[in-house]
């Protein structure tokens, strides 16, 4: 049961490396494409109000209390080749992200989004708007002010929002498997590669090897995230 | 020049404001808390847009409701000096001052304004790492620097102790003065209004209730509660002439005659005005000879107002007006009317520093003010 300690120590296998760099690839992915749309939601629900506020704000929040495995289930009716959205998609640009590692960048990202909106939407709420009509008074426009003021001034809440939403997308599993499947190579993420590896007889030490991939990675990420944080908050006199 | 005429509402708040102010110079917005002061220079620099009416500065149209017009407020080019400052805590002192920074010929630049504002030394310091009045300086230099075609500051000394105060309050007049730059400089407190402005509007509940020049605004007794009972008087211009070391006086010449006040430190020929309080002024039929009192100008009763409780406000023609407040049964045992010849006595020692101020045209060939 319990793994020789030499096999646990020895250097990354071809697997691993493929499941670890396929991991990083789909949550980098998921982070950068859910970051805009993570910024715009949260600004729409900080600073804005219109009918209906309240239905978006629960939908952006839904994939943190729905199961996972429903999420994917989801995207996979909608975004199978024969989907509403994923055939009109292959009709048009002849694409599909169904079973491919985009899918499951789109999962991770969508399971990540609510985590990220409401980081962002926190520290937006506690920027100062004063600063930002002083701003205008000093003849910025509203897009200098956002770029030179609002963004610096929570820049701590999209960090926070980035890292949360990578180690969520990092972690995602249930969504993935379901809406791509789990496909060497392709979409079998660390978490689905661990799965499997439990799943296998004599797959223990490969699975404990992971989950120590897993875990140092994630204390990498809060690792970085701190130092960031404190680097910021040192500009501007805090901490 | 500044034309103004608009009304507002933003909640349950009605804003109804109207005045027009001389070119140059510093228009106060005198009003106690919750008159619309702040929300009318809101309304100038665009940061509110009036429901209706017209904002003009020096014949540019900034808003009028008729014809379509509001330009927002990075388009207006006026500088705002916020109460609490308002600094950009992620950047340095430096970046705060160049942030809005436009760069004109002829006009102020950033060692102009860092030799002005004495703000040196500050450059490369964060905001939290200043003082209020240090961060009142940055933030005063940083509107500065849009080379704004107009200054709004909304009571800019209000956070800060006497001390502070008195350290920024030169740095106001300078810009007043060197840069001239017109300001509107929003107060509650009529110390600072009768050192700096001009023109005065009296604001109340939301609305203009007059403007016009500070003196001739200062000596209508039908606006004594707007302008605040206990400081109500008559604001007049003089010029030191004199000081005398033995007795610790120094003279000042106006229109209506001498006025001794307690020793001045400015040199002589300069320029001041002097706010004489209507309660430190007494009234006498005839010349009084065995008194303390320094200060005696014969002169002419032009108005007698009743006011609330015991007190009636006078006005007296000294060559100039001067203001009294007298008790109903003074009035009424010396016969006071209009036309009655008076002496108007005023103590010295009741004009302190605060009520002295605005010095209009300092003595150019001496910078050292005399030594006691």
């Amino acid at each position: 049961m319990v793994s020789r300690p030499d096999e646990l120590m020895s250097p990354l296998t071809p697997l691993e490396i493929e499941a670890l760099s396929l991991s990083l690839k789909v949550a980098f992915l998921s982070v950068v494409g859910a970051l805009p749309f993570g910024l715009m939601v949260a600004w729409l629900l900080a600073r804005k109000t219109f009918p209906g506020k309240l239905i978006i704000d629960g939908a952006v929040h839904l994939p943190l209390v729905v199961p996972p495995v429903v999420v994917g289930y989801i995207l996979l009716v909608l975004l199978s080749r024969n989907g509403p959205i994923g055939s009109w998609m292959y009709d048009t640009f002849n694409i599909s992200v169904a079973f491919t590692w985009k899918g499951a960048a789109l999962a991770a990202g969508i399971m990540a989004f609510p985590l990220m909106v409401r980081a962002m939407r926190l520290s937006l709420e506690a920027v100062d708007q004063r600063l930002e009509s002083a701003a205008r008074t000093l003849g910025a426009s509203r897009i200098r002010v956002f770029l030179t003021i609002t963004i610096p001034l929570m820049a701590p809440g999209i960090l926070a929002g980035v890292i949360l939403a990578f180690a969520r997308a990092l972690g995602e599993f249930g969504a993935t498997i379901t809406f791509v499947s789990n496909i060497p190579g392709e979409t079998r993420t660390l978490p689905l590669a661990l799965y499997s590896l439990a799943q296998t007889p004599d797959g223990e030490t490969g699975a404990a090897r992971l989950a120590v991939i897993a875990v140092l990675l994630a204390l990498g990420a809060l690792i970085a995230s701190e130092w960031l944080a404190r680097r910021l908050n040192a500009n501007r006199g805090i901490g | 020049m500044i034309d103004i005429d608009v009304r507002s509402q933003r909640g349950e708040f009605k804003l109804e404001a109207s005045f027009l102010s001389e070119p140059g110079g510093i228009t106060a917005l005198f009003g106690p808390s919750g008159a619309g002061k702040t929300t009318l220079i809101d309304l100038i620099a665009g940061l509110h847009t009036p429901l209706s009416g017209r904002i003009v500065v020096d014949d540019m149209v900034l808003f009028d409701s008729a014809t379509g017009v509001n330009l927002p407020p990075d388009k207006r080019r006026i500088g705002y000096v916020f109460q609490e400052g308002r600094l950009f805590p992620h950047m340095t002192v430096r970046r705060n001052l160049t942030y809005g920074m436009r760069v004109c010929r002829g006009k102020i630049g950033f060692d102009a304004v860092v030799t002005l504002l004495d703000l040196a030394l500050l450059l490369n310091r964060q905001p939290h790492q200043l003082s209020g009045g240090e961060k009142q300086r940055v933030a005063i230099g940083r509107a500065l620097l849009t080379n704004p075609r107009l200054l709004l500051m909304d009571e800019p000394l209000a956070s800060l102790d006497a001390e502070r105060k008195g350290e920024i309050l030169p740095f106001i007049e300078r810009l007043r003065d060197e840069m001239r730059i017109p300001i509107v400089y929003v107060s509650h407190i009529m110390e600072e209004v009768v050192r700096l402005a001009d023109t005065l509007v009296l604001m109340a509940h939301g609305s203009t209730y007059a403007s016009g020049p500070l003196e001739a605004l200062m000596a209508r007794l039908d606006l004594t509660d707007l302008a605040g009972r206990s400081e109500a008087g008559a604001v007049i211009t003089a010029e030191v002439i004199e000081h005398d070391a033995a007795s610790g006086l120094s003279a000042l010449a106006f229109t209506g005659g001498r006025l001794l006040v307690p020793w001045l430190d400015l040199p002589l020929r300069t320029q001041l005005r002097v706010h004489i309080r209507a309660r430190d002024v007494s009234l006498a039929l005839s010349r009084p000879s065995d008194i303390s009192i320094l200060n005696i100008f014969p002169g002419t009763i032009t108005e007698v107002r009743e006011s609330a409780g015991t007190s009636v406000e006078i006005l007296v023609d000294i060559g100039v007006p001067l203001r009294a407040r007298v008790t109903r049964l003074a009035v009424a045992r010396l016969n006071l009317k209009a036309s009655l010849h008076v002496y108007a006595l005023v103590k010295a020692v009741a004009i302190e520093h605060g009520n002295l101020g605005g010095l209009i045209k300092p003595n150019e060939t001496s910078d050292q003010s005399p030594q006691p």
